[in-house]
């Protein structure tokens, strides 16, 4: 608890820093972070607790996304309706998707979570009258009301962070709760939890559907990120690179979806923005394959680190 | 919509399905013999397709570039699985869908220092660039036609490796039990480098003879990777017969579902309607497809374990 505190009071701390030193930059780009946070911290809940390998989050990522976006579009602009409306289209999507998905195990059920996310992807490609292939600009972030201003980077991030801090509490409650133990139960041996008497099938839909309406969430709040949402968002890479967030961070951690988000994304930032001097000598443009330095630097972490980056710092403090 | 349009179709459905069995029938036996998830797989095809291109234009001819182009990609496949993918054999799926979508970010890459990040072109030989005339009077594209032969060529060849030989049945022995295979003396660490390199000289046969067709680029493998898992996922994992009834499936359907689903919905519905939807659900009808599939038998059409 003490050092949630202090990674929040940092957190909190980093734009005045920042404002400080001229860099406001960087609070969008920690906006942005904040945001993929929480999506992989969605996808951690039913990877790592549940057990369950879903390949397909991004189509609740990105349904939430064009809620937002279609809404603001038809001149709904209000974050009371269009959020809470991403979340439900998200966890409704989920609820179908998994009802249909967790009949299925194992291998297939990757790929049948992934079918769907295809399907909804190529769903919205073909939505011309909201873009299609192009995406979906919008003219403004969401309004609030009572005088708060999201375009204002300061107050957009101070939002993101606190909606973080409320889905790892969340997280943090619902894994110690009744209903986490039985995910955990589940994950463990689902036979076993069978025999009990827990109605496995139901609480494991349900863990799914809780995810997908985080993830539609963070959708809501990316699409007001950039003010833009595209079909690109539901695209399988983007599944693949949530679910690389969580593996990277650590599988089944409270923080496993943080850590990954922000290494994965700052890396990505780092190698495109930073010239190093005797890389660019041997390399002149290096900066332009900053997808060759993301690869090298996961296959290291995969051979080296198998616990992700979470499993290595606790067992750094263990040892 | 007259029978000449729908026997163009088939015959477009079934080109495209045969170019799927070259990618899924080396997907599926990794994945059957090695219970091993490898998202690079659609990788060693962009880099079959890339070294075919290099290779006709510095011999100047495309039945020496063909040769060459597969060798190079088995080489490469064989380098990757011996250096890497070995690794991962014991690891969890979660563990190999990282390592291998590493594998494609460096592949892109390094296909863009070596190519460049412009498509390539690529001609198919002069003597097969003109339509010929098949029985019916349909005008049909020759060099389709040759990709049609060459897939139910090696789709046959492919049958007898595996039903016929010894390597064949030792295949069949790894994926319908690997842990028993071991045990019966199977030396499967060098039976599945052969595996490994086969499939990627399958993925660059694929990806050569389609580069003419497509456009040579980066990212090419990505989507059709993706077809060759809904292939594999449809046949059952580890069936070589599944992935090709797959593959015919997926490639009919998804070929003559954008051709006549558009004309068919224009035909009930209201025009700006049928407009939109008609491309929409021919580009999910595989998916639903799989997931019916999958709905009714969990394990693929064709299981191969158990």
């Amino acid at each position: 608890m003490m050092r949630a505190a202090a990674v929040f009071l940092a957190l909190a701390l980093f734009p005045l820093l920042m404002q400080a030193m001229d860099g406001l930059f960087y609070v969008s780009l920690a906006s942005r972070i904040l945001i993929y946070a929480i999506a992989a911290t969605s996808l951690n809940l039913v990877l790592g607790y549940g057990g369950m390998v879903s390949f397909g989050h991004a189509a609740f990522f990105g349904a939430g996304a064009f809620v937002v976006g279609i809404l603001a579009a038809e001149g709904v602009r209000s974050a009371w309706i269009a959020w809470p409306a991403a979340i439900l289209v998200a966890a409704l999507a989920a609820l179908v998707i998994g009802a249909m998905s967790l009949r299925t195990r194992g291998v297939y059920f990757i790929m049948i979570t992934l079918a769907f996310a295809q399907m909804i992807y190529y769903i919205f490609v073909s939505l011309k009258a909201y873009g299609g292939d192009d995406g979906l600009s919008m003219p403004s972030r969401s309004s609030v009301g009572m005088d708060i201003s999201l375009r204002n980077d300061l107050v957009w991030y101070y939002i993101v962070l606190a909606l973080l801090a409320a889905v790892l509490y969340g997280l943090h409650r619902l894994v110690h709760s009744r209903f986490g133990r039985v995910i955990d139960a589940i994950r463990e041996n689902e036979a076993r939890a069978e025999a009990i008497g827990f109605p496995v099938y139901r609480y494991k839909l349900l863990c799914f559907v809780i995810s997908g309406a985080v993830a539609g969430l963070a959708g809501a709040l990316i699409a007001n990120q950039s003010r833009y949402v595209s079909p690109s968002l539901l695209h399988w890479i983007q599944s693949g690179t949530l679910m690389i967030m969580v593996i990277l961070g650590g599988v089944g951690t409270l923080w496993g979806g943080v850590i990954g988000a922000a290494v994965l994304l700052l890396l990505e930032h780092l190698i495109a923005d930073y010239r190093i001097g005797w890389l660019a000598a041997l390399a002149p443009n290096y900066q332009d394959h900053a997808g060759l330095a993301v690869g090298i630097v996961l296959l290291a972490i995969v051979m080296l680190a198998p616990e992700g980056l979470a499993g290595l710092i606790a067992r750094k403090r263990h040892a | 919509m007259s029978a000449i349009l729908f026997l163009e179709q088939s015959l477009n459905g079934v080109q495209f399905g045969l170019m799927l069995f070259l990618l899924a029938a080396g997907l599926t036996l990794v994945f059957g013999i090695m219970d091993m998830i490898n998202l690079a797989h659609g990788s060693l095809y962009m880099i079959g397709a890339y070294f075919m291109a290099s290779f006709v234009q510095a011999t100047g001819s495309f039945w020496l570039g063909l040769p060459l182009a597969l060798g190079a990609t088995a080489l490469v496949g064989a380098a990757l699985e011996i250096s890497l993918l070995r690794r991962l054999y014991g690891r969890d799926h979660l563990s190999q869908v990282l390592a291998t979508f590493a594998i494609i970010l460096i592949a892109n890459e390094a296909v863009r220092i070596a190519w460049g990040s412009q498509p390539i072109m690529l001609n198919p030989p002069a003597a097969l660039t003109g339509p010929v005339t098949l029985p019916g009077g349909l005008q049909y594209a020759s060099y389709r036609l040759l990709i049609i032969a060459v897939g139910a060529a090696v789709a046959v060849a492919l049958y007898l490796l595996v039903t016929r030989t010894r390597v064949g049945m030792l295949v069949r022995a790894g994926a319908s039990n690997r842990e028993m295979a071991v045990a019966m003396g199977v030396d499967i660490k060098r039976l599945f480098t052969a595996v490994f390199a086969l499939g990627a000289a399958l993925c660059a046969l694929a990806g050569a003879m389609l580069g003419p067709i497509l456009a040579v680029q980066v990212g090419m493998g990505e989507n059709i990777l993706i077809l060759a898992f809904v292939v594999i996922v449809i046949g059952g994992i580890g069936s070589i017969r599944g992935a090709f009834v797959g593959s015919l499936l997926v490639g009919i359907v998804d070929t003559s579902g954008r051709a006549f689903l558009p004309l068919l919905f224009s035909a009930f519905l209201p025009p700006q309607f049928a407009s939109a939807a008609g491309p929409a659900v021919a580009s999910v009808l595989i998916y639903v497809l799989m997931a019916g599939v999958l709905y009714f038998r969990p394990q693929g059409l064709f299981p191969a374990r158990g």
